[in-house]
């Protein structure tokens, strides 16, 4: 097996893939591209990445087959899902499907391109750590146990169930470790609907990237954690319990919640 | 072929057959009873010419003065109104006669004048009235001929006069037989035969073209009128209407024709629209995702060089616009996919009031600078509804530009109002599970009643058994009862699996009389209802009590230039633009397309030169 490369690049449009070669290659990452899922798979043979840029619409095998197929064979490589056809499924599945741990709409700027991959790579990081740990093989969904009954959409953000029928959202350990020091919240106020799937919030960390947090659930905020925003330090220390963002009516919980995973 | 294609001439055909035979029956009793009426008088005319004779000559009889009675005979006979006057004797020979020839010729027994009386072995004495006279011609085309025999009786005076000619044993003396012609009769007869048949002709003539011109006006016509209707209507054109200009039953018949073909219209409109939105939406979705993927290269790239560029401030500059301008162009691919359904409308309780305060808050400049007055006609007490804010903002900001452009520059008015009405769940809510009393599912999947899973029952009458589909939506009767017999017999319905009675015992159609059929909506109590398909009648106490649907009713209305007709059913289409260049031809498309998601209904209505009004409803939810 050949020496670790960071990033491997599947699209067919060949501009989009030089534009996230160049600007990833500009901050030192070695970067490969790939036309097609057939393409990038016959690299994963002979080399190994330490996370993926995949298209959802390819011809042949679309991005979520690719998933399915390198699953199949065994591959943890996480990968980031990109797509020109930006909706809520599309964003949702991406997050839920095994394998994919960010999605990022089309089309994008070098900042939000950049924020996203330092994310994932250092996500990805803590992920090879805790793999060498000897910690549970199935990753993403084991990395800091969340406490029970807390729901997660893919490992960014969480929301738990209350027996009022309220749920609280919250983002999860591993995304407030794989951004880079939290400089402040950007959140969404009191009223304000919130989609599953589509950013609730960002985060700006302190090297000037900001960060999308997808929200795990559709509903309508009824509270935010004024202790949050105010104290972003909190979240980053106690993500489940004291830190969490917003509390919410969900609209749709029962299809919502198909998508999470215990 | 032609009677049983058309209506009217069949109705035609049939009045003008029974006046036709009613007024023969009539012509023909008529004329037969002038018939006898006539020639009563003329024989009542002539028996009395007889007994005056006879009488006449009664004196010159007493004293057998045959020259005076051969003369009487012959000055009497001679008027033109009489054939010939003979007396016959009792041996039937001629004695006196008005012509001299015949006196002395004998007739024989069976000769018209004699056999009436010596037509049995014994002569009859006494011959009824109407049987003295007779008619008859004497040859078969001559004329009719009337002859009245008269028989002169023996009486004291004859066998005791001084000639002793007759003896006391003798009845009959003789006959006095007077031959009138019926020329006369005969030709009044005729004309008035005539003149009634003239008569008859015409009133027939007279009575069919009136009946025809009748049937044609009240009938045919509007008939032909439905029936051109029924055919563009079935041939697309719904915007097709019969012209309804009375108050029976076919005037009724054209309005509801009229507003079945409204709703129709209204139904198709929608489902046009949904078509046509989603086509939209396939259209934005494949348009997006093939401009998105050059967008990324423009906006990486560009972001990328403005990252690098931060010595440079001219070129910094220069880069910060495309940057920016790319990142809007994103937004209105993103937007484009809002507006096609590609993402769910953020539905929250939401004023409608306040919506439309601050729809009108946007176009306040415009309207101002155009001097259309705002009217405002809101209801205080108006629900919230729950909406996406925006999105219905967007709506109500469309529909006032529109109205504002449709002004112009004249300046007027727009009204906007709003209320809450409340529609029942009757024909607007579907039953999606039915249970029986052991909690059996009745819900068919497999069939469909119009389109949607239909409720099924099992049917018993005697040893006959089958299955029935009802019809799931509430309040509506398109029942398919299949081989059912007879609903008024004593049929027994069942749960397909369990057998438990579905019937209401007891109890019958309150419209019809029909068996009625219950059953449980889960959480929402009986449901019942007739059986009879097309009566619809129902009961659902819960539906019925709390489930009237409240929509908000918001309308907007321009007295401005109008729409024509002919662009109303275009109206929504995307692309379809009154404005000519100064539209895009997409704003009552997104408008259509927001009211929809949230399944409410947007109606307009417009007359050219008086003004438009646009009617939305939406449901207010939960």
């Amino acid at each position: 097996m050949n020496q670790k490369q960071d990033i491997l690049v599947i699209d067919d449009e060949h501009t989009v893939t030089q534009a996230v070669a160049k600007i990833c290659g500009s901050e030192g990452m070695m970067v490969a591209t790939a036309e097609h899922a057939a393409d990038a798979l016959k690299q994963l043979e002979n080399n190994e990445f330490r996370l993926m840029l995949c298209d959802i619409m390819m011809p042949e095998l679309n991005g979520f087959q690719f998933l399915e197929e390198l699953v199949r064979r065994g591959i943890h490589t996480p990968v980031i899902m990109m797509t020109g056809y930006s909706t809520v499924e599309n964003a949702v599945k991406s997050l839920t499907s095994t394998g994919a741990i960010a999605y990022i709409p089309k089309p994008f700027t070098a900042d939000e391109l950049l924020a996203i991959v330092n994310c994932s790579l250092r996500c990805s990081t803590l992920l090879e750590e805790a793999d060498s740990a000897g910690l549970e093989h199935s990753r993403a969904m084991s990395y800091v146990p969340s406490p029970a009954n807390y729901y997660r959409l893919g490992h960014i953000s969480w929301a738990l169930m209350e027996d009022e029928g309220t749920a609280r959202i919250g983002v999860s350990d591993l995304f407030m470790k794989s951004i880079d020091g939290i400089r402040e919240f950007e959140l969404a106020t009191t009223g304000d609907e919130l989609l599953q799937g589509i950013p609730c919030g960002q985060a700006t960390t302190l090297d000037g990237l900001t960060h999308e947090i997808m929200c795990p659930l559709s509903g309508q905020v009824i509270e935010v954690n004024d202790d949050a925003s105010s104290n972003p330090s909190l979240v980053e220390k106690d993500p489940y319990f004291r830190g969490w963002l917003y509390r919410v009516l969900p609209t749709n919980p029962k299809s919502d919640l198909q998508w999470l995973s215990l | 072929m032609l009677l049983n294609s058309k209506i009217g001439l069949r109705l035609t055909f049939g009045a003008v057959l029974t006046i036709l035979i009613a007024i023969a029956i009539f012509a023909y009793f008529n004329i037969q009873s002038q018939n006898r009426t006539l020639l009563t008088e003329v024989e009542r005319h002539a028996t009395e010419f007889s007994e005056h004779l006879k009488s006449d000559m009664r004196y010159d009889m007493m004293h057998a003065d045959r020259s005076r009675i051969q003369a009487g005979i012959l000055r009497i006979g001679s008027q033109e109104t009489i054939e010939i006057i003979n007396v016959f004797n009792k041996d039937g020979e001629v004695i006196y006669s008005s012509d001299l020839s015949s006196v002395g010729k004998m007739v024989t027994i069976e000769a018209a004048t004699c056999f009436r009386c010596h037509l049995t072995g014994e002569p009859l004495k006494n011959l009824k009235k109407q049987e003295h006279v007779r008619i008859f011609r004497h040859a078969p085309d001559s004329q009719r001929t009337m002859g009245i025999i008269n028989p002169i009786y023996n009486e004291e005076s004859c066998w005791t006069a001084n000639c002793h000619a007759h003896p006391e044993s003798q009845t009959v003396l003789g006959v006095l037989d007077v031959t009138i012609p019926l020329t006369e009769v005969d030709e009044t007869i005729r004309q008035s035969q005539v003149a009634i048949t003239m008569l008859a002709i015409s009133a027939i003539i007279v009575l069919s073209v009136m009946i025809g011109f009748l049937v044609r006006w009240w009938i045919d016509r509007p008939v032909r009128d439905l029936l051109t209707a029924t055919r563009e209507i079935a041939g697309g054109n719904l915007n097709y209407r019969v012209e309804v200009k009375r108050e029976d039953e076919i005037g009724m018949l054209g309005k509801s024709f009229n507003s079945m073909t409204d709703n129709l219209a209204d139904a198709r409109l929608q489902l046009f629209q949904s078509d046509k939105l989603a086509s939209l939406g396939r259209l934005a979705a494949g348009v997006a995702h093939e401009i998105n993927n050059p967008l990324t290269a423009v906006l990486t790239n560009s972001s990328y060089l403005l990252k690098r560029s931060e010595g440079s401030p001219e070129m910094n500059d220069d880069l910060k616009v495309i940057v920016s301008e790319t990142i809007r162009c994103r937004e209105i691919v993103k937007s484009l996919l809002d507006f096609s359904r590609q993402t769910v409308p953020k539905k929250r309780k939401a004023d409608i009031n306040q919506i439309i305060h601050r729809a009108a808050t946007v176009v306040e400049n415009q309207l101002s600078m155009r001097q259309v007055e705002l009217v405002m006609d809101l209801d205080d007490a108006l629900p919230s509804a729950t909406v996406d804010a925006n999105q219905i903002q967007q709506v109500f900001i469309n529909l006032l530009v529109n109205a504002c452009d449709a002004i112009g520059d004249g300046g007027g008015t727009i009204k906007v109002s709003s209320k809450v009405i409340s529609l029942g769940p009757a024909g607007t809510l579907q039953i999606k599970r039915a249970l029986c009393r052991k909690r059996h599912d009745l819900v068919d999947r497999k069939v469909q009643v119009d389109g949607k899973p239909a409720i099924s029952m099992r049917f018993r009458k005697g040893k006959q058994t089958g299955l029935i589909h009802l019809d799931p939506m509430y309040g509506s009767s398109g029942h398919q009862l299949g081989d059912m017999p007879d609903l008024k017999e004593d049929v027994d319905l069942m749960c397909p699996d369990c057998s438990a009675s579905l019937i209401a015992e007891g109890e019958t159609c309150p419209q019809c009389g029909s068996p009625i059929y219950v059953f449980e909506v889960p959480l929402k109590g009986l449901v019942q209802g007739c059986l009879q398909s097309g009566c619809g009648w129902h009961r659902w106490e819960q539906a019925d009590s709390a489930w009237d649907d409240e929509y908000v009713e918001i309308q907007v209305t321009d007295d401005g230039c109008g729409i024509p007709k002919s662009q109303l059913p275009k109206l929504f289409e995307p692309f379809m633009s009154t404005k000519g260049q100064k539209g895009t031809g997409l704003g009552l498309a997104v408008t259509w397309g927001i009211v929809d998601n949230h399944n409410g209904t947007i109606v307009v209505d417009s007359e050219v030169d008086v003004g438009t009004t646009f009617t939305i409803r939406i449901p207010v939810g939960i």
